[in-house]
């Protein structure tokens, strides 16, 4: 396969398969959930659980109270600092918006060049951070298992590859380009099957907590 | 009850797998945050404490059941199913490091409720016949003898004729038509009769109609510590069946946290239906009374004191603002301490913990936390609104050489009250139950 015919398989079939089992996996992953259901609550309830619910859902995008924040600052930092980076690179990077263009059709301002070029530069950084958060804290290497460090290296590789091929690093930019795409085709081929999937199922987690907490009267 | 095997736990946790739980195990991205946020994982630094890792055993059964990735992977023999040995292995995390206080759903950034968790995979645990002897045996006891720690009514009785002695005040007994109907923990019972006593002044100065039952007195609810929903029922119901003989409009749960939850949130759950009558912590219902203006008190502690919130009423309950008001009504030098109101650390000792001998070292362990919140405070006096963590605070003080009476609220309270002159002499306002 020479450099032409691997751009054009990435960019075509390959892509179209990738696309197909993100959003096949995905909604057999909230399937799965949904069926399972839940029980009415019988007991009285205080508030509303649905206003408490919505309320969650954005409120644990902050750390809930300074000691935790204390005790996990480096996990806190790295966390934001990868989260925000990587929602710059793909979202604000203006070949990303362009492609999302030609697919939905909906377009928005993206940033210069090189400020994206800064935030991919940060948010390999915070992986490398996180991973050796993972490898040294007690917790998080007791914690982690093989798919932890799996899924690290699966994010890092779109994220380097689009760097290495913006700059034109090492192969060719086309073979690169190339490389690239394939590596977010893997990553969106895995995401519904491992925790990655987190990036859509944190909202029903935060989603149920708030609501019961709500219920109770309690602010979650 | 049948006996207990793998088969009947593992049923049992396949029974408690939600919506809830397969979103919270679909999104944890083991990030450890609730380790920093659970005092046995802080105060021991054993990394096995992380809440999220004490449902290992229940998450690889969701994750080989209910996802279709684990289903496949099972038939191809991929996968380590849950083993006796293994929920054995997991009694420790599950019962002895855990009051199920619920402060690390509190701080998981994706939102996983996880003591809701464990309050379900203790179902599996006890099921399987992996829960700890201790819980066990109060359970056995609540059910056979109708309270955790072996207390019967005639005990109860005895208590309510030091009150008589004392006061002069009759406690009134199995009482129709009374508006509320006290539960009270064996802990008060045992370890701490001015409750009693303390309840009966506030209730006769306030005028309100008030009765204990002698078939329902205890309000802790050991099946539901222990993980059995239907010991836990059975429990739940000998209070309802009460309430609604006696015809009383509201049941209160004593000083004591995980009874509250017990009965006010999985109550109706656990018998089926909404109760006919209202819940309310007794803080709740003196919080009331003050508001009422029926809370006349006079005089204010000059002690510096600070408040430690049961967790079950402020993260389980949404019991926060009445304490704080009525500590303000009887003292002049109330503080805060750290983290205090729904993000305060437990003591160390509920939800079970305090009734598993297992657990003895670990949870005055735990308490270096309580430790470190009070020596920064500089306090005089500790005030709660729990029997169990009020035990626990004084064996933690005592073992740590720190020399801090601990008051239960509504005894502090009842300490302030305006004491009319006909107090002594009349019963007036106190029905005097039938045939006692």
């Amino acid at each position: 396969m020479n450099e032409v015919n691997f751009l054009l398989w990435v960019r075509g079939i390959g892509f179209d398969i990738a696309l197909a089992i993100f959003v096949f996996g995905i909604m057999l992953r909230f399937m799965e959930i949904l069926w399972l259901g839940r029980k009415p609550e019988l007991a009285a309830v205080r508030g509303n659980g649905v206003a408490s619910g919505m309320r969650t859902v954005f409120s644990r995008f902050l750390p809930a109270d300074s000691n935790t924040l204390k005790r996990s600052l480096f996990m806190v930092v790295a966390g934001y600092g990868f989260h925000i980076g990587l929602f710059v690179v793909i979202f604000l990077f203006a070949p990303h918006a362009e492609l999302i263009e030609s697919v939905t059709g909906l377009s928005w301002p993206t940033l210069p060049s090189p400020i994206v070029d800064f935030f991919t530069v940060l948010t390999m950084l915070a992986l490398m951070a996180l991973l050796w958060r993972r490898l040294t804290h007690p917790v998080l290497r007791f914690l982690s298992t093989g798919e932890d460090y799996l899924m690290l290296l699966l994010t890092f590789l779109p994220v380097l590859t689009g760097y290495m091929a913006f700059h034109h690093l090492f192969l060719s930019y086309g073979w690169m380009l190339g490389l690239h795409i394939l590596s977010v085709e893997l990553l969106l081929i895995v995401i519904p099957f491992t925790k990655l999937i987190h990036m859509f199922t944190l909202f029903m987690a935060r989603w149920y907590s708030g609501f019961m907490a709500g219920q109770k009267g309690v602010q979650s | 009850m049948s006996a207990a095997t793998l088969k009947r736990g593992l049923q049992a946790l396949r029974e408690e797998i939600d919506a809830p739980v397969a979103s919270f195990f679909s999104s944890c991205m083991h990030c450890g945050l609730c380790a920093e946020a659970c005092l046995f994982y802080t105060e021991t630094g054993n990394p096995e404490y992380t809440p999220i890792h004490k449902l290992e055993p229940m998450r690889r059964l969701w994750q080989q059941e209910f996802t279709l990735l684990g289903r496949l992977q099972s038939l191809l023999g991929l996968s380590k199913p849950v083993t006796d040995a293994e929920l054995e292995a997991w009694q420790p995390l599950v019962y002895d490091s855990c009051s199920l206080c619920g402060r690390c759903s509190m701080v998981c950034p994706v939102g996983n409720d996880v003591a809701y968790m464990i309050r379900k995979m203790r179902e599996g645990m006890s099921a399987s016949g992996n829960a700890p002897e201790g819980i066990m045996g109060a359970t056995t006891r609540a059910v056979k003898i109708g309270s955790p720690m072996g207390v019967r009514f005639p005990a109860v009785q005895a208590q309510a004729r030091h009150v008589k002695n004392d006061t002069g005040i009759d406690i009134p007994v199995d009482v129709e038509g009374a508006e509320y109907l006290m539960l009270m923990s064996s802990m008060e019972i045992i370890n701490f009769p001015e409750y009693m006593e303390s309840v009966a002044r506030i209730f006769k100065q306030a005028g309100k109609t008030w009765t204990i039952s002698s078939t329902a007195f205890e309000a802790t609810n050991s099946g539901i510590q222990l993980g059995n929903s239907d010991i836990a029922k059975e429990l739940v119901q000998r209070v309802v069946d009460a309430a609604e003989k006696l015809k009383v409009k509201t049941v209160i749960s004593p000083e004591c946290g995980h009874a509250y939850t017990a009965i006010r949130w999985e109550g109706p759950n656990l018998i089926g239906k909404p109760f006919s009558f209202e819940v309310k912590h007794i803080v709740e219902v003196l919080d009331e009374f003050r508001t009422a203006g029926l809370l006349k008190t006079e005089g204010l502690e000059e002690a510096r004191l600070t408040f430690h919130d049961p967790c079950q009423l402020v993260r389980r309950g949404g019991v926060i603002e009445p304490p704080r008001n009525l500590l303000k009504m009887v003292s002049q030098n109330f503080v805060e301490m750290e983290d205090n109101g729904k993000m305060n650390w437990c003591c160390g000792a509920g939800g079970g913990v305090s009734a598993n001998e297992d657990a003895a070292e670990l949870r005055l362990t735990a308490f270096k936390r309580k430790k470190v919140q009070l020596e920064s405070l500089h306090v005089d006096t500790l005030v709660t609104a729990c029997a169990n963590c009020r035990m626990q605070l004084e064996e933690g003080l005592e073992v740590n050489q720190m020399d801090m009476p601990v008051v239960g609220l509504t005894e502090m309270l009842a300490e302030h009250l305006v004491e009319t002159p006909d107090d002594e002499a009349s019963d007036d306002k106190i029905k005097i139950p039938a045939g006692d």
